[in-house]
């Protein structure tokens, strides 16, 4: 188990476990965390998944995949440094406590 | 008086979003998910993708946790199938004989495959249809190299197997009855892009072709394939991939009317003020075109469940949405959004004799309909807004591979 932790735009934070290997998408979909739609499932066909990684910790994620650089095109907002598909983040040991930023506008 | 209850038929990907969203507007009345199938609601694109291919197990492909629904307060009866709907006394019955009422019922019972209708293939174990979970285990016993697999049905499914099979080393052969594949849903250009992909990845694709004999061995299982044209096909397993059928028949037993569909207006509603549908099952008049529209894909179900839960809270909400639509094919990825007409003038950027990126763009009286685009999610995205803003594009530019599509943007 990792915990997560979601940062709403207006500041609301809420905490949520994910198994070890779940992506970070399921865990909010899994718990009604509103502004994460995850459309595609996972399928890096969407981005309606699009967090903003903090920035204490961007460097405990694996580095993007070019089809993951290239769906960021997509995002309803847009992108930053900390930009990330979160279907493609997972819950471990090197994740346990991120925190993430949820974007204003997902669609 | 009697507590709401919002009972939903079909816990697929449609049912799931409607009985989560609900809960997201704050529906504090009771929620019950009806499934035939024993999974909790799980997605079914992988299955003809990443699934199959053995990349991912079947927790991965639930739509949401199962604990979510206790969390949620939803009741989730699975393994259960609705046998019929007395609209009077707004209850539905199951084949048991149990009986649940509802104060609002939603049809969002999916469809099936289109069978083929001989006679002869009744016994067989070696012929696949892909729409569920069971479906797919059952096909990915069978699924190893060097087996010779046909499929007919040059539609998504068909090419998704194929590209799966091919990449798990199987030999195919598709065969499709028109003079191209995907013939129902793009333009001629897209389907010899993906012919000549398809061709190159070492599958046999024969057009204008159909199956005059299925030939059985003594257990029942098919073994070979006579063609129109007299060609005979040895075969180890085949799959077919020619359509769905909607699941209508619990609307039309109730009297509700079916045409292709649950027939529905643009708040999701059939004429019973209770009764609803949602997802691959609902036909809707589609503001853009004023045509009745019917429409397979995620997103659309997706949609469907959260425009309908606003309107159940008692926002009455139109459904308009610009649909979208996605299929991955060996390392190829289209996305296609909007609708296209056959009318409809088509630009081609990009170069379908070669390579693995290209983009086509539908204009109707010059503004843009719909796009197909392969392996350019950036055009993707630039379609998808202009779309959106109704905008009137130059096709010359569209069709200049030099132009910057974000460009358009500004100029549209
Ligand atoms: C192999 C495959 C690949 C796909 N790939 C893509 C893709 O890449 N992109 C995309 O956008 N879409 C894709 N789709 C389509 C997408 O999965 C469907 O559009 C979507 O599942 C529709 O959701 P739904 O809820 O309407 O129907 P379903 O998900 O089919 O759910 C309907 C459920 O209702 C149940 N049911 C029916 N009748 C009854 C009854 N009387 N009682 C109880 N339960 C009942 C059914 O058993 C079923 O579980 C794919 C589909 C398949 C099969
Ligand atoms: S869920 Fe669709 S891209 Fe992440």
């Amino acid at each position: 188990m990792a915990k997560v932790v979601f940062v709403h735009p207006d500041g609301r934070r809420e905490e949520h476990e994910g198994s070890d290997g779940q992506s970070v998408m399921r865990v909010a979909t899994s718990n009604l965390v509103s502004g994460i739609i995850g459309e595609c499932g996972g399928d890096l066909s969407c981005a309606t998944c699009h967090v903003f990684v903090d920035a204490a910790w961007a460097q405990s994620v694996p580095t993007k995949t070019a089809a993951e650089d290239d769906m960021l095109a997509v995002t309803a907002e847009e992108p930053t440094e900390f930009s990330r598909l979160c279907c493609q983040i997972y819950c471990g040991r090197e994740t346990d406590g991120i925190v993430i930023h949820i974007p204003r506008i997902q669609r | 008086m009697q507590q709401d209850n919002v009972v939903i038929v079909g816990a697929g990907q449609a049912g799931a979003e409607l009985a989560a969203s609900l809960r997201s507007l704050g529906y504090l009345g009771q929620i019950t998910l009806l499934g035939r199938e024993a999974q909790y609601p799980y997605s079914r694109p992988p299955l003809s993708k990443a699934y199959l291919l053995g990349h991912c197990g079947t927790a991965d492909l639930l739509i949401r946790d199962a604990s979510m629904y206790a969390q949620q307060g939803v009741t989730v009866r699975l393994s259960v199938e609705v046998d019929c709907i007395d609209r009077d006394a707004k209850t539905v019955s199951l084949k048991d004989g149990e009986t649940i009422a509802y104060s609002d019922l939603v049809l969002a019972t999916g469809g099936s495959p289109r069978r083929l209708p001989n006679p002869e293939l009744a016994n067989a174990l070696n012929v696949f249809y892909i729409r569920t979970l069971e479906d797919v285990d059952r096909l990915r016993q069978r699924f190893h190299s060097g087996i010779r697999l046909a499929i007919v049905g040059g539609g998504y499914i068909g090419l998704e197997i194929a590209s799966v099979a091919r990449r798990a080393g199987l030999e195919v052969t598709l065969i499709e009855a028109t003079n191209r594949v995907l013939a129902r849903v793009t333009c001629p250009p897209v389907s010899d892009f993906f012919q000549r992909i398809h061709a190159e990845e070492g599958v046999q694709i024969k057009l204008q072709s159909t199956v005059s004999e299925y030939v059985t061995d003594a257990g029942g299982d098919v073994s070979a394939l006579v063609l129109g044209d007299g060609e005979r096909l040895d075969v180890d397993i085949l799959v077919v991939g020619i359509g769905l059928i909607p699941n209508t028949s619990l609307a039309e037993q109730a009297g509700l009317g079916v045409d292709n569909g649950i027939l529905v207006d643009d708040y999701l509603r059939t004429p019973d003020p209770h009764i609803y549908a949602i997802g691959d099952v609902a036909r809707f008049p589609d503001t853009l075109s004023g045509t009745l529209r019917r429409i397979e894909s995620v997103p659309n179900a997706a949609e469907q469940a959260r425009t309908l839960a606003a309107t159940l809270l008692g926002t009455p909400t139109r459904f308009m949405c610009i649909p979208w639509f996605w299929s991955d094919q060996y390392d190829v990825k289209m996305q296609v959004v909007g609708l296209s007409a056959p009318d409809d003038e088509v630009v081609v950027r990009g170069d379908v004799s070669e390579g693995r990126k290209l983009t086509v763009y539908y204009l109707r009286k010059g503004v843009l309909s719909a796009a197909d685009v392969v392996g350019s999610p950036a055009d993707f995205a630039v379609a998808k807004k202009l779309i959106a803003n109704g905008a009137v594009v130059d096709p010359v530019l569209l069709a200049d591979p030099n132009s910057n599509p974000r460009s358009f943007l500004k100029a549209g």
